[in-house]
């Protein structure tokens, strides 16, 4: 009687929901400017103080956001024909692709050790506590030395790179298809043994679809740690086609253009968000709705 | 004396206006007097539990009067008038047994000497002394259960709403909570609430019983359940005891007509 | 009223209860021995495995260095890599603190209001499905590569969002039952938040600050990628790295780890005394 309102928000909920997300990118906003102007007015203090504000607030540090939007559609190089959007997409595209690989190649692994571990025991425990070290050990450290590794075997820069995105997408597979195929209950487990199943049949026809739903939100984990893992293996490869070496560009001509790393920032942040968003597009795609994990709840559960 | 419990015309919709309105109840009159023990049967459905969420204004009615000591249903919240029971035990996981007996009174900010102190008198109630410094996961649903109507007996409220609490129990703990429900009844005088679908629990615990029917719930019938008190282990075998579950039977089916 | 066979229980000697728990914990920690056994073998079996692989087929140090070899640089280097350690570790933990203390107010907010909520959990969510890593050289520019304060605002950023997503979980967890109780009470808003919300979130709040304390430590130096002080773990790696010298690069990687499981170890401690009654706890 309680529940009587169903799984689906109401379309008005939907557009107060809207509501709510313009307002606080609007408040967001509002601050920026606002803290911006109160520099620039008290020449870099509090108003009323001399205490100094923790970030200076000219034009270098904090450009006007309608002038990191702007610089977006002009040319990125004076005589350059290609304006910075263009360029910053492709550099996007780029590490994409790196990360794509290393996305595919990590989700498989840690699938695989998923399979594994619910098949032997003595690999989980084996393996299991290096699986779960890996996150507390900083692995993307070991970027540096992944790409020496995979120089010394003469192997395209781009495959070091996908290498660590593939080191930091595997874990959270790994983790939630352990747990989604454990998850079914005793009884279907038993429905099955009854049924003189074959251990195949039972992974096919019970476990892994059991298993879907805590296997998507770990892919949206993945994809971004796969993003991440590209555009921070760029840095010691030395791949100038990426979002990374763009980044540590801009950043050496922030003097004179800070507004162009503020935009690849966003253009970062968008590839992201792109890569996490096919991937719930797919998760719409197979699951019903009944069967998603809101990803509202699906944050690390106790 | 004032009475207990006054339900006046009392109708209950969900989502009026809306495509999913459920009309879950419909001109309910009832008045139930001081140290009645009143049961609240009918099939699952016909709104008995919202009925008593109304009386305990965790939801508000679309229409009519519920009042609840002689006044309306939400000051005798504000006042602490009832105790409420769930069919699940509904305890704190972080608390302990006797911490969880006295979560009103912490509440209600009283001292710490007089939670103490009415806590223990509480779980001696329950017969579950001893048992104070246990967490809840310690004990068997039936325990916990326990526990459940200690805290709801801890501030002496004179009415106690109970929403299905043996619902999950195995018959043979089930009968013995009966038993044990009915001492604490009258060892404290007070009015009894208690929504049930089993015929023998209602006609065995109650005073009175309240059969509903579903879609919108109605009440069908009122059955005054003259077995004598106290009632022991042989109440159940007498044979007015068969002839009330009869009784019970047949007007619930033909509520449900 | 006959005492039911339940509340027998209350009635045993203590000394059966001592002998009982006593034996219990032996089996337990028998059981937990087993549980990490293999985990062990291989750990010291792998470490012997990969110094035979290198010495015997002679694998030079800028390839894969040996377990020793790292070791003996470890202890070289140790006045270096303490410094580094330290500062790294003292400015993460800087941003771990900053960062939980922001989440756990912008959680109570959300948690409190639901158009807060409406709006705050979306972005959250997307926000932290961004590489936030790249506000690295904007940090830089802020307070200049030498600050430790670029580096706690980035570490800051990163472990919010996690843990504020988590936290509104924990908060809004409470069953409807709970809460009926508490209204049957008459509860202020202030006792559902203190007795019923938030040591129902504290779970929640555990399992998010196990997560970040890895993440602080991770973004603390892979900050310092897209450049930092040179007497941190992240430019002590790279600039390392870049110089072929594997071996300290390797204990620098093994001092950040250390740093990691020692930070995870002291919230699992904390989690411990904190809800010892939480299932994953009890049960453990």
């Amino acid at each position: 009687m309680h529940k009587i309102c169903g799984m689906n928000p109401t379309p008005s909920r939907q557009i107060r929901r809207l509501w709510s997300i313009v307002a606080i990118l609007t408040l967001l906003a509002v601050g920026w400017e606002a803290y911006k102007w109160i520099g620039e007015t008290t020449g870099g203090v509090w108003p009323g103080t001399t205490t100094r504000l923790p970030i200076r607030t000219n034009s270098r540090s904090m450009p006007h956001l309608w002038d990191i939007a702007v610089s977006l559609f002009r040319p990125a190089r004076r005589g350059g024909e290609d304006i910075l959007l263009v360029i910053l997409l492709r550099a996007g595209w780029f590490t994409l692709r790196s990360a794509l690989v290393g996305f595919v190649a990590g989700c498989s692994i840690g699938f695989g050790l998923g399979l594994l571990f619910v098949r032997s025991r003595l690999a989980e425990r084996g393996l299991m506590p290096y699986v779960v070290a890996s996150q507390t050990v900083p692995v993307i450290a070991i970027a540096p030395i992944l790409v020496v590794w995979g120089g010394r075997l003469d192997l395209p820069k781009w495959v070091s790179v996908a290498a660590i995105s593939a080191y930091l997408a595997f874990f959270p597979v790994a983790i939630n298809t352990l747990r989604g195929l454990r998850s079914p209950a005793a009884t279907a487990t038993e429905l099955m043994r009854s049924y003189a199943a074959s251990p195949n049949q039972t992974l096919l026809k019970l476990q892994i679809p059991a298993a879907l739903p805590f296997l998507f939100p770990a892919l949206k984990v993945a994809a971004t740690a796969s993003v991440i893992g590209a555009i921070v293996g760029e840095l010691p490869a030395g791949l100038a086609d990426g979002l990374g070496r763009a980044i540590l560009g801009f950043a050496s001509s922030f003097s004179s253009a800070p507004e162009k790393l503020f935009a690849s920032v966003v253009v970062s942040a968008l590839v992201g968000l792109v890569f996490v968003g096919v991937v719930a597009l797919v998760e719409r795609l197979v699951l019903p709705p009944t069967r998603r994990i809101d990803p509202t709840e699906a944050a690390a559960s106790p | 004396m004032t009475d207990a419990v006054v339900l006046n015309d009392v109708s209950m919709v969900f989502n009026q206006g809306g495509d999913n309105q459920v009309h879950a109840l419909s001109e309910i009159d009832l008045t139930i007097e001081p140290g009645e023990f009143i049961s609240l049967i009918g099939p699952s459905g016909c709104g008995k539990s919202t009925l008593l969420r109304l009386i305990g204004d965790l939801i508000s009615s679309t229409d009519g009067r519920v009042e609840v000591n002689g006044k309306p249903a939400h000051l005798a919240r504000t006042d602490r008038d009832y105790g409420m029971v769930f069919q699940s035990a509904t305890l704190l996981e972080w608390r302990s047994v006797l911490a969880n007996v006295t979560l009103p009174l912490e509440i209600m900010g009283r001292s710490s000497v007089e939670r103490q102190e009415r806590g223990r008198e509480m779980l001696d109630l329950v017969q579950l002394s001893g048992f104070e410094d246990h967490y809840p996961w310690q004990l068997s649903g039936g325990m916990q259960q326990r526990v459940a109507i200690a805290r709801a007996l801890a501030f002496a409220p004179s009415l106690l709403l109970m929403d299905e609490p043996f619902g999950a129990l195995d018959e043979m703990t089930r009968e013995r909570m009966q038993t044990e429900l009915l001492n604490i009844w009258e060892a404290t005088d007070t009015t009894v609430i208690f929504v049930t679908h089993s015929i023998p629990e209602a006609v065995f615990l109650s005073t009175r019983v309240v059969v509903m029917s579903p879609r919108p719930g109605r009440i069908v019938d009122v059955i005054d359940i003259d077995l004598a008190q106290p009632r022991t282990l042989d109440t159940r075998e007498e044979q007015r005891f068969y002839e009330l579950l009869t009784v019970v039977r047949e007007s619930l089916r033909r509520a449900d007509r | 009223m006959n005492s039911s066979p339940l509340s027998a229980k209350a009635c045993e000697g203590p000394t059966d209860d001592v002998i009982h728990q006593l034996a219990f914990s032996r089996v337990r920690t028998m059981r937990r021995l087993a549980n990490w056994l293999p985990a062990a073998v291989l750990f010291v079996g792998g470490l012997l495995f990969w110094e035979a692989i290198v010495r015997a087929f002679s694998i030079k140090g800028f390839i894969l260095p040996a377990p020793s070899a790292i070791a003996s640089a470890f202890v070289a280097e140790w006045a270096a890599l303490r410094t580094a350690g330290v500062s790294t570790f003292a400015t993460a933990l800087a941003g771990l603190a900053v960062g939980v203390s922001l989440a756990i107010l912008s959680a109570l907010a959300a948690a409190r209001w639901t158009p807060v909520r409406d709006g705050a959990m979306p972005l959250a969510i997307a926000a932290n499905s961004t590489p936030i890593i790249v506000l690295a050289p904007i940090a830089n520019s802020w307070f200049g590569l030498r600050s430790a304060w670029g580096t706690i605002l980035v570490v800051s950023v990163l472990v919010f969002f996690p843990i504020m997503i988590n936290l509104v979980k924990g908060l809004l967890s409470a069953e409807s039952s709970q809460l009926e109780l508490m209204q049957s009470y008459a509860a202020s808003d202030r006792s559902v938040l203190w007795k019923l919300r938030l040591p129902g979130a504290l779970p929640y709040l555990f399992s998010a600050l196990k997560v970040a304390a890895s993440l602080s430590l991770i973004g603390a130096i892979v900050k310092e990628y897209f450049g930092g002080s040179q007497e941190r773990l992240g430019q002590y790696i790279t600039s390392k790295a870049g110089l072929f010298q594997f071996e300290e690069a390797w204990a620098a990687i093994v001092l950040a780890s250390v740093f990691g499981i020692l930070l995870y170890v002291a919230i699992s401690i904390f989690e411990r005394w904190a809800i010892p009654w939480h299932v994953s706890i009890r049960s453990a």
